[in-house]
């Protein structure tokens, strides 16, 4: 049996079809509430619900903790969890717990002894073959790596409540608590605009960004940035895109005077369509994107928005 | 033009490989002097393909002891000021040590001579310059007004747009090439990953990659690329304060080997102090794999570590400001070559391929016009023989040389370099057979073509006193010489001597077609009788001298031409490269076959005449003649010819009897007195007073055979290169005539210091109230060589002066470190001061 | 305030990542190197507490000798002090890490303990926290803001949904992430400094863990060529018709 450690984003329903594709039988477990009827349609017949009045505020440690207590309390062959970062804390800690070794980021498994797998280092740079020499298996699956669900739909889900025993011994590590929490509200961000207009280098300025804020608003999108933009101060980090910064998968990523550097490449590149303004029609984002338009994007920006004008008028 | 093809066009007439500054201003001349048909390759994109012109400091600082170089430059900062891209901020070279302000007098002497305004500072002066300079760190400045920064990325970019508005350019970006096809040694395509082009001409200019490209064709350029590091510190305030990328001076400081220049809010710092960090030219990583570009090599921060002191010594008020941090370090890529000049030119090895590599951002745009013109008519403008690529012998152009002198040769970038300053890596790889004996005398060798030679002798040291030979009392002056050259240039005088002039490049000529063709290679009527020594100039197509030389005639089908060690590579090519291709003349060069023993002097004959049972009177052995003798035993070719201005021979054997040959005469001469002589003698005192000229230091293309003095009584009707313009000039009438000079008595030129000072060559040439001499081709006068003249008991300058000037008796001055002496005019002209008849060495 | 901070030399590749022949590292011939972003962020966050509270900022890295580089690096910044945990070139695996920055710290008690959330190159995500558990440290990851208060530190990051804050009494461990702080260049004194100063070497040859590298590969790059819509103002029209016809306008 599997054990696939979800939380609430879409990307734990990929990580579970790719978890049934391994030909095990696979069981979840959350840490809040969980869709049995969607478990059921997408043929898991069990749930770990862990439970416990401590978790909320505490540190990652004490999730771990727990995961850690129902793993040896069910002894499954492997632990599959989200490349989320609170999952992948939490799977940390199960390792540092219990002397584990864990593999994240995981693109390709295959299970047996060892466990074959391959996984992306520095973002996306690079994939690397390893072995995991281990029994329970911890991993994690990379975002974007799905599969056909392995199991068809079960009559139902099986929640099976857990609590753990979070017990003095492991208080030193549980001390961190969280004392302010605040909800970043229903703006959009990096992470879920449909549209981000990014710029780098050949903005050239804090103000060249005024263009890109325009367009971002007609297109219902944010500003993104990359890390040179960054460095001179032209923008907040909370906007940079690449390796460093955020992550993103936009409907449409329009990089404006961005090389392209593989730092960056690896932040942006799962965006469905990726445009790229540049002077340089070598410049590797360039080559890289779907659609290229070459020259100073303080011609071509300005020309996009009286385009847009025009049509919306029009 | 079109820079996103994907095919480049299938033929053309010149291709150019590198769209770094050389080869976009090689475009650009081409097309300008109507070229049609360029195409420019890069493997990088554009505008910054990733090669050494990126990342350099683009500075310049115009002056430069070589008169080709700083021509260059000038030339350049011409072309930098026409496209607007130029920056002119002035720049100071400062000075740590007494020895460096004995070094900023002299280059202030070759600012004169070159003609480019030039102060030397005081400390205060410098700070008031640049406020953020540590006056109390330095003695002195020497300060260039002219001095600037350039952006040779857009200086590219406007050369390749002109060129194609002239429709004569095909840009092809991300296009590298895979190969270079060759037919019976000439190129006749280029291969690259957007197809192959037909062209019988390619010009590499890729900087670093030079060699590697070369080698698809089978050709070297003897180059590597080595580490130049650079830093990035700031933000510095008051420099970010300015508002520009550059508001004040650049300045040098030298004795730390390093430079500082304003880059917008940082300053920007260079280093030519760290260990030689030399690369393989296969190595350089590819665009992709590079992190910033391919010449612009992780920065290894323990060879920078000690430069750190030294600019926050100078620069410590604004290095030391907080928040000023090092922005960015590289360790950029540049190109060394064996003798720290350009490789210019059309490879010997193979036919239609040009190297225009190893060229530096002050040079880039000059160069670009120089192989312009040199492709087009055959003669730059400037003279490039220091440059020439064929400069280089075989074993120069191996890897082995290349390495050894790149690493002796970095920290020379901002060293003080004698200009008679020896190497002392990759030695003794040519001996003559005299060596061992040589060793035994005691030689101190200089180098020529990688061969030893000896410049004098220590044996010959009793001779100091017994001629009573003064030294020289400046330490500079007498650097790299010996009071003992000129004691064995009064010795040969008065006894004989024997020197050592194996290094000569020797050439058999023969076949049916070889009096036509020399005939056609030099000035002098090659027609003469069988025995017949015939001294000519070989001239450029221009008629600028390309060589100067002697041809024997052995044969009524077979000629020896023998020319200089240092010019004998430049000249095989050639000579080679203007063979007929009918197979009418066979050349060889046969320098490996023959060691050359030139015995010179009263006692000549006597000597010779013991070691021979042939006649060697003057009746039957006349003067410009030669025969075949027999000496103790050694078949030996005698020429009957001096370049000292004595009675002798130039003794010609098979190389493998030389060490007998040597003998033989020593034995014969010891009762006479010989000594052996070194090339002290026979290259400067003795060559002075005869006022014979030297290949590379009278002799160059940018002057004629009537400036030299070497125009001959009548033209022969056959015609040769450079013919028309030979023509021209006897017509026209020198412009400037070689005068040889004379300093005055010791009070003359002696010091305010108090030291009697002694020229070295190179200094300006000046009107006597201190004024430069330019003639009307825009030539300055100065000093091509000086040295003493024992015999005639004065110190001799040779140089060029404009009609008004060339009057015997004129008193004219030399600026020579900083200050000025009285010079004479003695002779204008080729009649020798001493012996002007000649009666000694027809005697 | 005596803070610790744990580095790792990482390759700083191009666009694409040479690798050696047998393909198990990367080829670094021709590559600089350089301490991760995260990490970089944790030697200005020690440098900047250090500054305001006092004490100590000691930078420790696992790895070859040639890792000296960075430590010089990160004193250049203003640490006072390098750890050198040598264990040899090839690269260790996350136990194996984390074992060797746990014996060379040894007793020494440290008031904080930073760590890059992953590292630049191997993004395994675990050692810091490996490295917690066994000093018996709390830690927290994803930090991008440290404020100290009373005995105890204040940790802020930003998750899924908006921000947490979390109160830790001293001594703790935290990993860090870009954004905490706008690294600063190491200044020219700062080099000088770290050319002279001293790093402390422990030699330390670590049990293998129980992932095993095989070997690398780069990614395929499947992408095609990009359409070029036009050239300068004149693609506008092209870039609104495309705009179009993925949807992000009506």
């Amino acid at each position: 049996m599997i054990l696939a450690v979800l939380d609430d984003s879409p990307a734990a329903l990929d990580m579970l079809a790719y978890t049934q594709s391994l030909g095990q039988q696979v069981e979840a477990v959350t840490f809040g509430a969980a869709d049995t009827d969607d478990l059921a349609k997408r043929g898991v017949r069990a749930v770990h619900r862990i439970a416990h009045d401590e978790l909320a505020d505490c540190a990652p440690a004490a999730s771990g903790e727990a995961l850690s207590q129902l793993i040896e309390h069910l002894r499954p062959e492997g632990v599959v969890g989200v490349c989320s970062d609170a999952v992948t804390e939490a799977m940390a800690h199960v390792a540092a717990i219990t002397g584990l070794p864990l593999a994240t980021n995981c693109v390709e498994v295959s299970t047996g002894d060892p466990w074959l797998l391959t996984r992306v280092r520095g973002g996306g740079m690079l994939l690397e073959e390893a072995e995991l020499h281990a029994s329970p298996a911890l991993l994690t699956i990379a975002q974007g790596v799905s599969g056909d669900i392995g199991a068809g739909p079960v009559e139902s889900c099986e929640v099976r409540e857990f609590t753990p025993e979070l017990t003095e011994a492991a208080a030193t590590t549980q001390q961190a608590r969280i004392v302010e929490r605040a909800s970043r509200g229903s703006g959009m961000t990096l992470a879920t605009a449909p549209v981000i207009v990014s710029g780098g280098r050949g903005v050239g300025s804090a103000d060249g960004y005024r263009a890109l804020e325009e367009l971002a608003e007609r297109l219902g999108g944010v500003v993104g940035c990359s890390r040179v933009a960054t460095n001179n101060g032209w923008r907040p980090h909370s906007d940079q895109v690449g390796l460093t910064g955020t992550k993103v998968a936009p409907e449409l990523y329009l990089a404006c005077g961005i090389s392209g550097a593989t730092q960056h490449w690896v932040g942006c590149m799962d965006s469905k369509v990726i445009m790229a303004v540049n002077t340089d029609p070598e410049a590797p984002l360039v080559r890289r994107a779907t659609y290229a338009v070459i020259g100073d994007i303080h011609e071509v920006l300005p020309a996009v928005i009286d385009e847009l004008k025009a049509r919306s008028e029009g | 033009m079109s820079t996103d093809s994907s095919r480049v066009p299938s033929s053309a007439d010149v291709v150019i490989i590198g769209a770094g500054i050389v080869g976009n201003s090689v475009a650009y001349h081409l097309a300008e002097l109507g070229w049609r048909n360029i195409v420019l390759l890069d493997k990088g994109p554009l505008p910054d393909p990733g090669g050494s012109t990126g990342h350099a400091s683009n500075f310049i600082f115009p002056v430069d002891h070589s008169k080709e170089i700083t021509a260059l430059t000038l030339e350049s900062m011409r072309q930098y000021e026409k496209l607007g891209t130029i920056t002119t901020c002035g720049g100071i070279e400062v000075a740590r040590t007494e020895e460096r302000i004995e070094e900023l007098k002299r280059r202030l002497a070759s600012s004169k001579a070159w003609g480019i305004p030039s102060e030397l500072i005081t400390p205060e002066r410098v700070a008031q310059l640049v406020p953020f300079v540590d006056p109390s760190v330095i003695l002195g400045g020497f300060w260039t007004p002219s001095a600037a920064v350039v952006d040779p990325l857009q200086t590219g970019a406007l050369m390749r747009e002109q060129a194609s508005a002239h429709g004569a350019l095909t840009v092809s970006a991300n296009t590298e090439v895979t190969g270079i096809s060759t037919e019976r040694g000439r190129v006749t395509a280029i291969h690259t990953d957007k197809g192959d082009i037909a062209t019988d001409r390619i010009v590499v200019a890729c900087g670093v990659w030079s060699p590697r490209i070369a080698r698809m064709a089978g050709a070297r350029i003897p180059l590597t690329p080595a580490v130049h590091q650079m830093m990035d510190v700031g933000p510095i305030p008051e420099l970010a304060d300015t508002g520009t990328e550059i508001a004040y001076p650049i300045v040098r400081d030298m004795d730390a080997l390093m430079y500082e220049r304003q880059s917008g809010a940082d300053l920007e710092i260079g280093s030519y102090a760290h260990r030689p960090i030399l690369h393989e030219p296969d190595e350089i990583p590819s665009i992709e794999a590079a992190a910033l570009s391919p010449t612009q090599l992780p920065f290894t921060q323990d060879d920078f570590d000690p430069q750190l002191e030294d600019a926050l010594e100078l620069f410590g008020s604004i290095l030391n400001e907080p928040g000023a941090g090092v922005r960015h370090a590289i360790n950029g890529l540049l190109s060394m070559t064996p003798d720290g000049a350009p490789i210019l030119g059309e490879s010997p090895e193979v036919g239609g391929l040009w190297s225009a590599a190893a060229v530096w951002i002050k040079e880039g745009p000059g160069v670009g016009r120089m192989m312009a013109e040199w492709m087009t008519t055959g003669t730059p403008e400037i003279d490039l023989h220091g440059a020439d690529i064929a400069r280089f012998y075989p074993h120069q152009r191996t890897t082995h040389h290349v390495v050894a002198r790149a690493n002796e040769g970095f920290n020379k970038i901002y060293g003080i370099v004698h200009p008679r300053e020896q190497w002392a890596s990759n030695r003794r790889q040519r001996l003559s057979p005299f060596h061992a004996r040589e060793v035994e005398a005691g030689a101190v060798f200089f180098e020529v073509g990688g061969w030893e030679r000896p410049h004098w002798y220590e044996s010959n040291r009793p001779l100091v006193t017994e001629f009573g030979v003064p030294d020289r009392p400046h330490e500079w002056d007498g650097r790299w010489w010996s009071p003992i050259t000129n004691a064995e240039h009064l010795a040969m005088r008065e006894r004989a001597a024997m020197i050592d002039l194996t290094a000569f490049a020797q050439f058999d000529v023969s076949g049916p077609g070889a009096l036509d063709y020399l005939q056609r290679m030099v000035m002098a009527q090659v027609d003469k009788a069988v025995g017949r020594l015939i001294y000519t100039p070989v001239l450029a197509p221009n008629g600028g001298f390309r060589s100067d030389l002697t041809i024997v005639r052995l044969g009524d089908e077979h000629f020896r031409v023998i020319t200089g060690g240092a010019d004998g590579a430049r000249d095989a090519f050639w000579f080679r490269s203007h063979l007929p291709d009918d197979g009418s003349v066979a050349f060889a060069d046969i320098t490996s076959a023959v060691c050359t023993l030139g015995l010179w002097g009263p006692r000549a004959r006597d000597i010779l005449a013991a070691t021979t049972p042939d006649d060697v009177s003057n009746e039957a052995f006349g003067f410009g003649t030669a025969k075949r003798i027999v000496i103790d035993g050694v078949p030996v070719l005698a020429l009957r010819v001096s370049y000292v201005g004595d009675l002798g021979w130039e003794l010609h054997a098979p190389f493998e009897h030389g060490q007998h040959l040597w003998d033989a005469i020593a034995a014969a001469g010891e009762p006479h007195g010989i000594v052996p002589a070194g090339i002290g003698v026979y290259g400067t005192t003795g060559r002075l007073e005869k006022g014979y000229r030297l290949m590379g230091a009278e002799l160059d293309s940018e002057y004629n055979a009537v400036e030299a003095g070497l125009a001959l009584p009548k033209v022969k009707s056959a015609d040769f290169i450079g013919k028309e313009a030979y023509l021209a000039a006897r017509e026209s009438g020198p412009a400037a005539t070689l005068c040889t000079l004379a300093l005055g008595n010791t009070a003359d030129h002696t010091s305010a210091s108090g030291i009697a000072r002694f020229p070295q060559g190179g200094e300006p040439i000046l009107a006597r109230d201190g004024e430069r001499i330019v003639d009307r081709k825009g030539r300055s006068s100065y000093v091509t060589t000086a040295g003493a003249a024992p015999s005639l008991g004065t110190y001799l300058l040779m140089a060029y002066l404009p009609p008004e000037y060339a009057v015997e008796g004129e008193r004219l001055v030399v600026e020579y470190m900083a200050e000025q002496y009285p010079v004479t005019v003695a002779r204008v002209g080729r009649t020798p001061l001493f012996d002007p008849d000649d009666t000694r060495m027809k005697s | 305030m005596d803070v610790l901070v744990c580095v790792k030399r990482v390759p700083a590749p191009g666009a694409k990542v040479p690798l050696t022949d047998d393909a198990t590292e990367i080829d670094t011939r021709y590559l600089g190197h350089t301490i991760g972003p995260h990490e970089e962020c944790a030697v200005e966050e020690a440098v900047r507490i250090v500054k305001e509270h006092g004490g100590s900022a000691t930078v420790l890295a696992v790895g070859p000798a040639e890792a000296d580089e960075q430590l010089r690096y990160a004193i250049a910044m203003g640490a006072d002090r390098g750890v050198l945990v040598d264990v040899g070139a090839a690269e260790l695996d996350p136990q194996a890490t984390a074992s060797a920055i746990v014996h060379a710290v040894g007793d020494t008690r440290y008031d904080l303990v930073l760590f890059g959330t992953e590292s630049a190159d191997a993004s395994h995500y675990q050692v810091g926290i490996r490295v917690a558990r066994a000093l018996g440290l709390p830690i927290v990851g994803g930090i991008k803001g440290v404020k100290f208060e009373d005995g105890a530190v204040q940790l802020r990051r930003e998750v899924a949904d908006g921000v947490e804050v979390y109160r830790v009494p001293l001594p703790t461990a935290a990993a860090v992430k870009e954004g905490l702080n706008l690294p600063r260049y190491p200044s020219m004194p700062g080099r000088l400094k770290a050319k002279k100063a001293r790093i402390d070497v422990v030699p330390y040859e670590p049990e293998p863990g129980g992932l095993r590298k095989v070997r690398l590969r780069q990614p395929n790059d499947n992408r095609e060529e990009a359409i070029v819509l036009g050239h300068g103002a004149d693609a506008a029209p092209a870039v609104v018709d495309v705009f179009e016809r993925i949807g992000v306008i009506s």
